[in-house]
């Protein structure tokens, strides 16, 4: 077995009792004081999350509109008109409009500041150096660490040591010092994150990240959170997990992710396609696409998970769809899931069947989210 | 009280077993959200699934330990499937077997093996 890698933060994992699991080729920890107690305290109060296996990259251009032009050839985001301080939601498009990975990016002044996802990086990485025109510059930023404070008291806990992110509304971002007992930690915080809620994510000097989350965590309220509850509070909150609910297989459109398709870049738009897979994606935005996730919500308390099959019927015919994640909500208090179905079984209030340990159990199709969020517009 | 290597409890009174998971077991679990108990009357064979149970993480089974009948199951976990993480080694446990041959509980591990396989 090769040697796990590790986050600057492992000797606090351990020391708070997190139970440490192999995940993206990280030690990682999956729990700490238990997924249910750790989900709800981020939803009532605040979660902190080491998510330093996420790749970070810094690309600098000649100028922004160099720069903004050479990543929407990888991306059918607008980043042109991504103004200084913001953030979106990006998608890295394969040849075939299928799905490389997704994706944060920022910008910061002149250039972009990307957050991809751990099991993608290397290959994300080697992408955009390849493909990228000469004259982009890409470091990865090994050398910080990435953690997420996130629940509806994530800014009363981080405004003590940076009074300016009571200013920042939903993705914005900026650079600012952390004030940390006697030192100044220059850090770069969005306001987003991967759970619902209000929070924040921030880009920490590796070795100031310890210090950072152990001032974090003597905050009232501020409980640390694993990978379980992550996924827990992604779920309820509709958000897709690479790998799973998005793939190479699935196209931006079935994934209902046109949102983040800016109209720049849609059919007609001032830069219309330039991306890779744009024939294919701009012919899904156009004529729509043949199936479509949802959200799921199974009848009693079994949670149906990654995999369960989905019938339109109690018995006989063929599977018209699958479970692409799936497990239980806390926060609804009961089981959730997402799924792919054909478009005319996608309308909320449609009853389907899952097919559990050989029983078909009655689901709903639900509208996404299942928890509504809660940012600071 | 008796322990299998699938971290399950065996309380045997006359023909009667009593099972459940260990504190041990339900701690590694995490979370217990739903349990599906197997129906009385069931006749079961050592190494049968028994019962489904699922916590946050995932799904596992409990195996049957013995060959026998069900002759009684635990109704409350089904409304309350926390007290498999509240009360594991007591009010948590899971079914009771009917068994008419005892001679395989001797195989299982008594408290001390137990703890010494958990370590």
């Amino acid at each position: 077995m090769t040697e796990q890698k590790i986050t600057p933060l492992k000797t606090l994992h351990r020391e708070l009792g997190g139970r440490m699991v192999p995940f993206a080729g990280y030690d990682m920890p999956v729990q700490f004081a238990g997924i249910m107690a750790e989900h709800k305290a981020t939803r009532e109060a605040a979660g902190l999350f080491d998510v330093s296996h996420m790749g970070q990259v810094l690309l600098k251009g000649a100028d922004w509109a160099t720069l903004a032009a050479a990543f929407e050839r990888l991306v059918p985001m607008d980043v042109l008109g991504l103004k200084d301080g913001r953030q979106r939601y990006g998608l890295l498009t394969s040849d075939d409009g299928g799905i490389r990975d997704d994706l944060m990016f920022a910008r910061m002044g002149d250039d972009l500041f990307v957050v991809v996802n751990a099991a993608c990086k290397d290959d994300d990485i080697a992408y955009m150096r390849s493909d990228l025109p000469d004259g982009i510059e890409l470091t990865e930023l090994t050398d910080r660490a990435l953690i997420a404070l996130q629940g509806p008291k994530a800014e009363a806990a981080l405004a003590p040591l940076c009074p300016a992110v009571r200013d920042m509304s939903f993705m914005d971002v900026i650079a600012a010092d952390l004030s940390v007992d006697a030192d100044m930690v220059p850090v770069w915080i969005s306001r987003s994150g991967y759970t619902g809620e209000d929070g924040f994510e921030m880009s920490v000097p590796a070795d100031k990240a310890e210090a950072v989350a152990r001032k974090l965590l003597a905050v009232e309220g501020v409980e640390p959170i694993g990978l379980g509850a992550r996924d827990s509070l992604r779920l309820e909150a509709g958000l897709c997990l690479y790998g799973h609910d998005i793939d190479l297989g699935t196209s931006p459109v079935e994934a209902g992710l046109i949102w983040a398709i800016q109209k720049a870049r849609r059919p007609g738009g001032a830069r219309e396609g330039g991306f890779p897979g744009a024939e294919n994606v701009l012919r899904d935005i156009a004529d729509g696409a043949k199936i479509k996730r949802v959200g799921l919500k199974p009848e009693g308390r079994a949670p149906m998970r990654e995999g369960v099959e989905l019938f339109a019927d109690p018995e006989g015919g063929e599977p018209l769809g699958a479970i692409t994640s799936g497990g239980f909500g806390p926060t609804v208090g009961g089981p959730v899931a997402m799924g792919y179905v054909p478009l005319d079984k996608a309308v909320p209030g449609t009853n389907l069947y899952g097919e559990l340990r050989g029983k078909r159990q009655p689901v709903t199709v639900t509208a996404l989210p299942f928890v509504s969020p809660n940012f600071k517009r | 009280m008796k322990f299998t290597e699938e971290h399950e409890w065996l309380l045997a009174e006359d023909d009667v077993v009593t099972v459940g998971i260990t504190s041990f077991a339900a701690e590694q679990l995490g979370d217990v959200v739903f349990v599906e108990l197997p129906e009385v009357g069931t006749e079961v064979t050592k190494d049968d699934e028994a019962v489904v149970i699922e916590s946050v993480k995932a799904a596992s089974d409990i195996l049957a330990p013995l060959d026998g009948e069900i002759v009684e199951v635990n109704e409350a976990l089904t409304d309350n499937p926390s007290m498999v993480n509240e009360d594991p080694q007591g009010d948590a446990w899971f079914f009771k077997i009917k068994v008419s041959d005892m001679s395989p509980m001797d195989d299982y591990m008594d408290e001390a093996a137990y703890a010494k396989f958990i370590e």
